[in-house]
């Protein structure tokens, strides 16, 4: 096997802490969806279900021309930031963060709402009727019952994010050191013919996810 | 705190179940809720908790409306005893009865000597302080109906809905909680309480609402609105009232059904 050089490590450490940045973010983000799409009705309703679905069924490319039109420099958001700052999120790793945190919301939303749909409603009652808000019954009766649920959502977004190649490629690049992530780092490889680093990012990574598999299963049975 | 229910329609978005509800209860009053299965009891229950939003009109307590309020301040007004029901959690009972100081400790805070001490006592109130170790799945039907009683009292509201409390006790538990009920409306706390057995109503409530396909088909005194004739036609049996003199002097009513003429309604 060829040694690790530079490109490699640098790209194989991006991609970890892309994928555990896009996780964060993702329950940050995801879980307070899920549980607003699983308890509530309010309008608009559909149209967060289907913006946060979407990335699960478009090709990633169209995806990431949409973060593009939202956040390249002459985008809708992008222009008055780029104008007022100077700064642009294109082609930083920050980038590929906003890429793979939205190719991976999906996944998790899915996963969190069906478990939270699956909390028995008269536990929340009951919380409700002793004095809980709904604020409290959310943190401290549902989400710990759908516990599961979250983690194995939370799992499935990581690998995800981990594997993100389309969006990150047309928002963030492939800036080697900068903004190649390990699975760009094994396409650049492929294609100049280093098939010795493509085999050992190839071997890292399917290592990394049967670790993270496993240790999924280990903190809940039931949770992948 | 007097309880008032205003022009009520209840039920479940696209599926209403009831509408035109409206009764009042004062503190230390008992009304109980007749009605027949799917009559709509335990949704206007629901809607009387906040538990469902109103389809049309109001539930004020003492003049103000309850929309809007917060869970914490609809918990120090409403205490709520559900059927019992059996969960997979193996509280023991003493934090079962604890639970209902819920909305007297803030958010941060855990339950003070003065929490423990409340909920001691309620379960003294209701005889059965030595269960307070044992575990709320272990003990009987009974005594887990108690234990929920105890949980509402130690929750020290004004107004105490109750679901069916009786339903799946045995005569002497019936008796006993029915006797529990009477003591609270003593406290002054408003009571309203569903059950399926009209002879109860004549035993503790000061007035019957009686509900049927989710209207108020009366509501009154037991003894005037607990006719033979409104219960041949809402529960479709033939019954007769008697008057009984009870165990302890005072005279109180009985049904009693026949099974030879069912009524054809």
């Amino acid at each position: 096997m060829a040694a690790m050089s530079p490109e490699l490590v640098s790209a194989l450490f991006l991609s970890v802490q892309v994928a555990l940045s896009a996780t964060l973010l993702n329950a940050l983000l995801g879980i307070p969806i899920a549980y607003v799409l699983a308890r509530r009705r309010f309008w608009g309703h559909g149209l967060l279900d289907l913006l946060v679905t979407l990335p699960l069924v478009l090709p990633p490319t169209v995806t990431g021309y949409y973060l593009i039109v939202l956040l390249g420099r002459r985008g809708v958001l992008g222009q008055p930031i780029y104008e007022a700052t100077g700064w642009s999120i294109a082609f930083t790793w920050y980038a590929a963060v906003v890429a793979a945190t939205v190719m991976a919301l999906p996944l998790l939303v899915r996963t969190a709402r069906a478990a939270i749909e699956s909390v028995d409603r008269d536990l929340e009652r009951a919380a409700w009727t002793l004095g809980h808000s709904e604020w409290r019954t959310a943190l401290e009766v549902t989400l710990p019952l759908a516990r599961n649920g979250l983690v194995a959502g939370l799992v499935l977004a990581f690998a995800r994010a981990l594997g993100e190649f389309g969006a990150t490629l047309m928002l963030a690049g492939n800036i080697p050191g900068k903004t190649t992530t390990a699975p760009l780092a094994i396409y650049t490889a492929v294609q100049t013919g280093e098939r010795g680093e493509a085999l050992l990012l190839v071997g890292l990574l399917t290592a990394l996810s049967c670790v993270v598999l496993i240790a999924a299963g280990r903190l809940g049975p039931r949770a992948v | 705190m007097r309880l008032a229910v205003e022009n009520l329609a209840f039920g479940y978005p696209g599926k209403p179940v009831g509408e035109g509800v409206s009764f009042t209860v004062k503190p230390g009053e008992v009304l109980c809720l007749l009605g027949p299965n799917g009559g709509g009891k335990t949704t206007l229950f629901k809607t009387v908790l906040s538990l469902l939003a109103p389809r049309a009109g109001s539930v004020r307590v003492d003049g103000e409306s309850v929309a809007g309020w917060g869970r914490p301040r609809l918990a120090r007004t409403f205490g709520y005893v559900p059927q019992a029901q059996l969960t997979g959690f193996p509280f023991s009972v003493r934090e079962v009865v604890l639970m209902g100081r819920t909305a007297h400790i803030g958010p941060f805070a855990v339950p003070s000597r003065a929490d423990h001490e409340a909920a001691a006592a309620a379960l003294a109130t209701l005889g059965v302080a030595h269960l307070a170790d044992r575990e709320y799945t272990q003990i009987s039907g009974g005594e887990r109906q108690l234990s929920l009683i105890a949980r509402a009292l130690a929750q020290d509201p004004r107004v105490l809905v109750m679901d069916e409390p009786t339903a799946s006790l045995d005569f002497g538990n019936q008796v006993r909680v029915l006797t529990h009920v009477e003591t609270l409306a003593g406290r002054g706390i408003a009571i309203i309480f569903s059950t399926h057995d009209p002879d109860q109503a004549f035993l503790c409530a000061h007035r019957v609402a009686l509900l049927s396909q989710g209207r108020l088909v009366a509501l009154g005194t037991p003894e005037a609105v607990i006719t033979p004739e409104r219960l041949g036609a809402i529960y479709g049996v033939s019954v007769a009232i008697a008057q009984v003199e009870g165990p302890a002097g005072g005279r109180t009513r009985v049904c009693v059904p026949s099974l030879a003429r069912p009524v054809a309604y």
